[in-house]
């Protein structure tokens, strides 16, 4: 039903930027939509995951971890890394998918090499969020919400409230929390991502 | 101290005492400063010693709903031979509160401190700190405080040589408002769908991984080292109001004022001192039109109001809303109240788990409708609507975001009715293109 959309389950994996391909691979990782797929939890990330069951009294309660590191580690979470995941964790592929979709942070599609999310909920917006919010559209080429700039560089979501509403308004890129943002400053922020 | 600004004369720095001192992020750092000292003498004392040192104080929860934690604590079962789970609501997501995120990026050790008293006030050797997943910079500051005191043996298998256990485990979430409500965050630290439990049974009786859990805020945990230091009675005594409201209070102002940011207040304090003095008052040649107190979900209110409010939990009830997370929203004359309470409700659709058909339909038909409205296409009934089916957001679902949809729709209609009436009127051009 159409009036739920945006809603837990349909989030922003739903936007343009489906069908990326050749654009999606994130800083280190090769996983496009159409590689073959190469698993995650082998090696080092295999012994992170078992250091992580000592953490927690069922292997389910590592879901998200484990979810975190497929995502560091690929840019995103793809259907066969679902069914990684849930192998390791002895849960079933689409239980797995019911948690990552309902999750906003985990990207089920390609997204571009940084991506940057900005917030526009009520305090930042009374603060001129939206204007910072154009301004990326702008500088980065991607058009709109949710698509990928022609360069695979950068992917823009907005975001609901992050937080920092002291800071308005607050982007964030990749893992850099940046405070204070105003459109003025968006291109020489954007120089720092290659 | 004081992050951004210098602590100002009439604010209480207690737990924002060391905002903005980057040295007392580091163990030693903390040490020198008095830290862990709290949790020293605690470990001489009885768990229930600490839990009516905790009553005795008045200390209630910092995270909004203001339950009083002391009584939390004690609800835990007595040495059951169950593991026992304390869990730190670090999920700050309520538009407008960003408290937590300084205590945890200036003072780390102060939250584990109070981590660690808390577990062993309730007979856990496990606590999980749930930290939203775009804290990024909190995460990785916690990450170190967490193995430095690890390491210094403050936690872990024999804390500060009392032979007692007390690990600390991060959990990052990943971009869900909803994980915040207590039982949503216990669901996903699971490994499950961030969805609201059914209550009861409460968390105190079946909570993390089905053991008695007791969750508290950030900032309630943060507040239990002074308490434990300086006695419950000094703490009760900071109390300018009522005697129901006691401590200090971080409020996070942000919005139309010239000087955003945290002010530790002594419980009772005007709010127009912290708005005209602490925070220096309106943009030039602005005036204020509104108040949201408590983070966005409670009720919207009027500049007359906000004049006379006193800021702890009794105060701002009687002024018809809520102290919430006292994340305080501040909007002056320039503000489309319309058009921002339209954009708080798409925050609450979007933020829907959609378990609840009041809550699930509700918040995305009243976007629905406030769209309409702000695209010059409203109607007289759109009242009543939005009235109706606010009602039946509010109280009958199994947490309260559609109530906190609901709450500044009813409270925006009350208050800035001639506002939508400019758009319905045709008085005022639309803010939105045609749906």
């Amino acid at each position: 039903m159409s009036t739920t959309a945006g809603q837990r389950g349909s989030g922003p994996g739903e936007g343009p930027h489906r069908g990326v391909g050749e654009h999606g691979s994130a800083p280190g990782g090769h996983d496009t939509e159409t590689a073959p797929y190469e698993r995650v939890f082998r090696g080092e990330h295999m012994a992170r995951l078992e250091q992580l069951f000592t953490k927690y009294p069922t292997k389910q309660a590592c879901l998200l971890p484990a979810l975190w590191m497929v995502q560091e580690a690929r840019g995103w979470i793809s259907e066969p890394a679902i069914g990684e995941v849930a192998e390791v964790l002895d849960l079933t592929p689409a239980y797995v998918k019911g948690v990552v979709t309902f999750y906003t942070m985990y990207h089920t599609h390609p997204v571009g090499r940084h991506f940057i999310q900005v917030c526009t909920t009520s305090p930042c917006n009374i603060c001129g969020a939206e204007d910072v919010m154009k301004a990326l559209i702008r500088e980065t080429g991607c058009g709109e919400l949710g698509a990928t700039s022609p360069d695979g560089r950068f992917t823009v979501m907005e975001v609901e409230c992050l937080g920092a509403c002291g800071f308005a308004t607050p982007i964030l890129i990749d893992d850099d929390f940046i405070e204070s943002v105003t459109p003025d400053k968006v291109p020489g922020l954007l120089q720092r991502y290659k | 101290m004081g992050y951004p600004h210098p602590s100002h004369p009439k604010e209480n720095p207690v737990l924002s005492k060391h905002f903005g001192d980057p040295e007392a992020r580091s163990y030693d750092g903390w040490v020198k400063r008095g830290g862990y000292e709290g949790l020293k003498k605690v470990l001489r004392m009885t768990p229930e010693a600490v839990v009516e040192e905790i009553k005795t104080s008045g200390l209630r929860g910092r995270g909004g709903a203001g339950f009083p934690t002391g009584l939390k604590w004690s609800l835990m079962p007595k040495a059951d031979g169950r593991p026992h789970y304390l869990v730190c609501n670090a999920d700050e997501s309520e538009p407008g509160t960003f408290k937590d995120r300084e205590i945890m990026r200036w003072t780390p050790h102060q939250l584990l401190e109070g981590c660690a008293i808390a577990a062993y006030a309730i007979g856990a050797e496990r606590c999980y700190i749930y930290i939203r997943g775009e804290f990024t910079d909190p995460y990785k500051i916690m990450e170190k405080a967490v193995d430095e005191a690890t390491a210094k043996g403050a936690l872990g298998g024999n804390v500060l040589g009392s032979g007692q256990r007390i690990e600390v485990i991060l959990h990052r979430g990943a971009g869900a408002y909803i994980c915040g409500e207590e039982t949503a965050m216990l669901n996903s630290i699971e490994g499950k769908r961030g969805n609201p439990r059914i209550k009861p049974p409460y968390p105190a009786q079946v909570g993390l991984f089905g053991m008695p859990t007791t969750i508290n805020n950030v900032e309630t945990l943060a507040a239990v080292p002074h308490i434990m230091m300086r006695g419950g009675e000094w703490y009760k005594g900071l109390s300018l109001n009522n005697p129901k409201s006691t401590g200090t209070k971080l409020i996070s102002v942000c919005g139309h004022i010239q000087r955003p940011g945290n002010y530790e207040v002594t419980m009772g304090t005007p709010m127009r001192e912290l708005i005209y003095d602490m925070c220096g008052g309106m943009r030039p040649g602005r005036t204020l039109k509104a108040v949201i107190p408590g983070g966005s979900s409670v009720p919207i209110m009027s500049a007359a109001e906000a004049d006379d409010c006193l800021l702890d939990y009794e105060g701002v009830v009687a002024k018809g809303s809520m102290l919430g997370s006292a994340g305080m929203i501040v909007m002056d004359d320039t503000t489309d109240m319309v058009y921002q309470i339209w954009r708080l409700a798409r925050f609450y659709a979007h933020e829907s788990c959609a378990q609840c058909t009041q809550c699930r339909e509700g918040t995305a038909w009243s976007v629905r409708i406030l769209e309409r409205i702000l695209a010059g296409k409203g109607k007289q009934e759109h009242f009543q609507l939005l009235l109706d089916l606010s009602d039946n957001m509010t109280g009958k679902t199994i947490c309260v975001l559609s109530d906190s949809c609901a709450a500044p729709i009813v409270s925006g209609i009350q208050k800035f009715r001639h506002e939508f009436e400019a758009y319905i009127q045709g008085a005022r051009e639309p803010a939105l293109a045609a749906v």
